[in-house]
């Protein structure tokens, strides 16, 4: 009875582990998918324009001077096409898509909204932010004439696929453009903000003909992106930023979360092989006598040590079976339950085979740890105190 | 040769418990005993006299604290833990008052118990042994029987049987009978005698039962710690 109580911890403790790892693991996994769709793993960014004093003091002399920092007009990245030729021959790159992004007003009638202007290469960028995957209306197409909108800025001019939009850069360059598309990245701002042109529309829009104004690269690896962007940096000498960077404050969160996850395992752990451990010593006080028997017949220490070892790996690695059950099909239901208002999966239910593995494995060898102190104990009695009880 | 050795021999054993304190007991004082092959010994003495602290020295489950013991003409003082077991396994078999049979496995399993322990029998070799054993007992029609669904009698028979499972020179029971009624001690007896006459292991037999002791070949009494018959 008591073996089955102590199973039935161990499922529990293991089953809350792989719940609650599951769960994080597919929220997170669920952020990053959400994130790396819609911006690039790295951008390379023109760096900021710097005010210099005029006057340098002589050595010896101090000279006052207030140097303010100038107001950062669109410059384009200098000899960008080498730079990306540069990156195209990395390994550790998979793709690299020049960008320009400006600011515009789209009119539309008596209606005008500010709107962020992107000038893409399609065929290069869609790599990069899969764009196409969040078109509801239209087709991803992007001539010199087209621009693909949100669906919120659409709402607000009133127009729909192959309606003309008038955008009018900061330049004061006038287009009217062809709406091909209307996207839904289910982020009202973005939707509100948010438009795609041509590369060469946006250059002429925004006054930089043959420029760019960054460029989007990913990689192989996305945990790796802080460690490449270092590097692309050092090679090129331009400011990169990486999308761990970008989002940092959502891997402070992340790592919160870690570290408590990482704490209730902890304790959890910790619970179930104390729990292991007290059936262990009851067991071998209960069975004390048939110990002393069995040494009496031949068995040595060693083998009397084993057995209890034995047997809290087979508590952990049984308990585990049964609690990774529990966690996943707890998981489960949790994932069918929770919906978004649509209907659709709240975040994508990931099941690594791996945090299965790690949990059983993990939980056998605390149960050998935590039968280590009662198998010594066992091994050590005198066969002859054993028997007499 | 090996018939000429004899299968037990202490010399000058003593025992002292809490050895080096002021509240040292000495219990055993100078034993010196031989036991041949083939012996079928009756140890006797009033309780708290050092029947069962002798008992547990030949067993090799205590040491004495000066003396020598010598079991198949090895002497075992300096001797390892590991060394120890190893020749407790294979060269003494024990029967106790209770069974201590374990309740979990059944009357083969319990009976192929030191064979296991011993790791150098094949899976039907002990098998067949502890099957021939139980046999030999006349429990082959319970031999599946869990431990805990045999009478007292058929218990301490199973209990026989393990002890003779490594084919031991030498026996030792602990009051055998002593939990027994009457027609299942006779019984009990009756099949060690039968044991020592075909299998040609030496008994060592700590009984209070005067009957018993009587219908071995030999008592030795012990009294406060000594031997007062002659060995």
């Amino acid at each position: 009875m008591q073996t089955l109580f102590i199973l039935a911890g161990v499922a529990i403790g293991v089953g809350v582990i792989v719940f609650m790892s599951g769960l994080l693991s597919s929220l997170q996994a669920n952020f990053i998918r959400r994130v790396l769709t819609s911006q690039p793993h790295i951008q390379i960014i023109a760096p900021d324009e710097v005010a210099r004093p005029l006057r340098v003091a002589p050595s010896g002399v101090v000279v006052a001077s207030i140097v303010q920092r100038p107001a950062q007009r669109l410059r384009s990245i200098d000899q960008w096409q080498m730079i990306r030729t540069q990156l195209l021959r990395r390994a550790d790159i998979t793709n690299v898509s020049p960008t320009v992004t400006a600011s515009a007003l789209a009119v539309r009638g008596d209606a005008s909204r500010s709107i962020t202007l992107t000038g893409i290469d399609p065929e290069v960028y869609f790599n990069i932010v899969k764009l196409p995957d969040y078109i509801i209306l239209g087709q991803p197409r992007v001539t010199s004439e087209d621009i693909i909108i949100g669906a919120e800025l659409a709402k607000d001019l009133g127009v729909s696929v192959g309606d003309k939009v008038n955008v009018t850069a900061a330049s004061g360059a006038l287009r009217a453009l062809t709406i091909s598309a209307i996207f839904d990245l289910g982020n009202k701002g973005a939707n509100e903000r948010s438009t795609f042109v041509a590369l060469r529309t946006a250059q002429a829009l925004s006054n930089l003909v043959g420029g760019v104004t960054s460029i989007d690269i990913t990689i192989q690896d996305v945990y790796a992106a802080d460690t490449i962007a270092a590097s692309v940096q050092a090679e090129v000498g331009m400011q990169v930023d990486s999308w761990i960077k970008t989002n940092a404050q959502f891997f402070t969160a992340v790592n919160a979360q870690k570290i408590s996850n990482t704490a209730i395992r902890g304790f959890v752990g910790l619970s179930v092989a104390f729990g292991i451990a007290s059936v262990l010593v009851v067991s071998v006080i209960q069975r004390s006598k048939d110990i002393g028997i069995l040494r009496a017949m031949g068995a040595s220490q060693n083998q009397i040590l084993r057995i209890f070892l034995l047997q809290g790996a087979l508590l952990g690695f049984l308990g585990s079976l049964v609690g990774s059950l529990v966690g996943r099909q707890s998981l489960v239901f949790l994932h069918s339950f929770l919906r978004q208002a649509d209907g659709s999966e709240l975040f994508p239910l990931i099941l690594e085979p791996s945090l299965f593995v790690a949990a059983v494995a993990l939980a056998s060898v605390t149960g050998v740890v935590a039968a280590a102190v009662p198998a010594i104990r066992a091994a050590k009695l005198d066969p002859v105190v054993a028997i007499r009880g | 040769m090996a018939e000429t050795v004899p299968v037990l021999r202490l010399e000058g054993v003593t025992k002292t418990y809490n050895a080096d304190t002021a509240a040292a007991v000495e219990v055993l004082h100078g034993i010196d005993l031989i036991l041949q092959r083939r012996e079928f010994v009756a140890l006797t003495g009033p309780s708290g006299s050092g029947k069962s602290t002798l008992l547990n020295i030949v067993g090799l489950l205590d040491r004495p604290t000066t003396g020598k013991l010598f079991i198949d003409n090895r002497e075992t003082s300096a001797y390892g833990d590991a060394e120890l077991t190893r020749l407790r396994g294979h060269s003494i078999g024990f029967v106790f008052q209770h069974h201590y049979l374990l309740s979990a496995f059944t009357a083969l399993e319990n009976v192929m118990m030191p064979m296991l322990a011993d790791r150098e029998f094949p899976n039907e070799a002990m098998r067949e042994r502890a099957h021939a054993l139980l046999s030999e007992m006349g429990l082959a029609k319970w031999e599946n029987n869990l431990a805990n669904n045999l009478s007292g009698g058929q218990q301490q028979r199973v209990a026989i049987a393990r002890a003779l499972a490594m084919n031991p020179p030498l026996i030792l029971a602990d009051e055998p009978t002593g939990n027994l009624d009457t027609k299942s001690a006779d019984t009990v007896f009756d099949m060690m005698r039968k044991i020592n006459a075909d299998n040609g292991a030496s008994f060592l037999i700590v009984t209070h039962n005067n009957d018993l002791a009587r219908r071995c070949d030999r008592i030795i009494e012990v009294v406060d710690g000594r031997i007062v018959t002659p060995p």
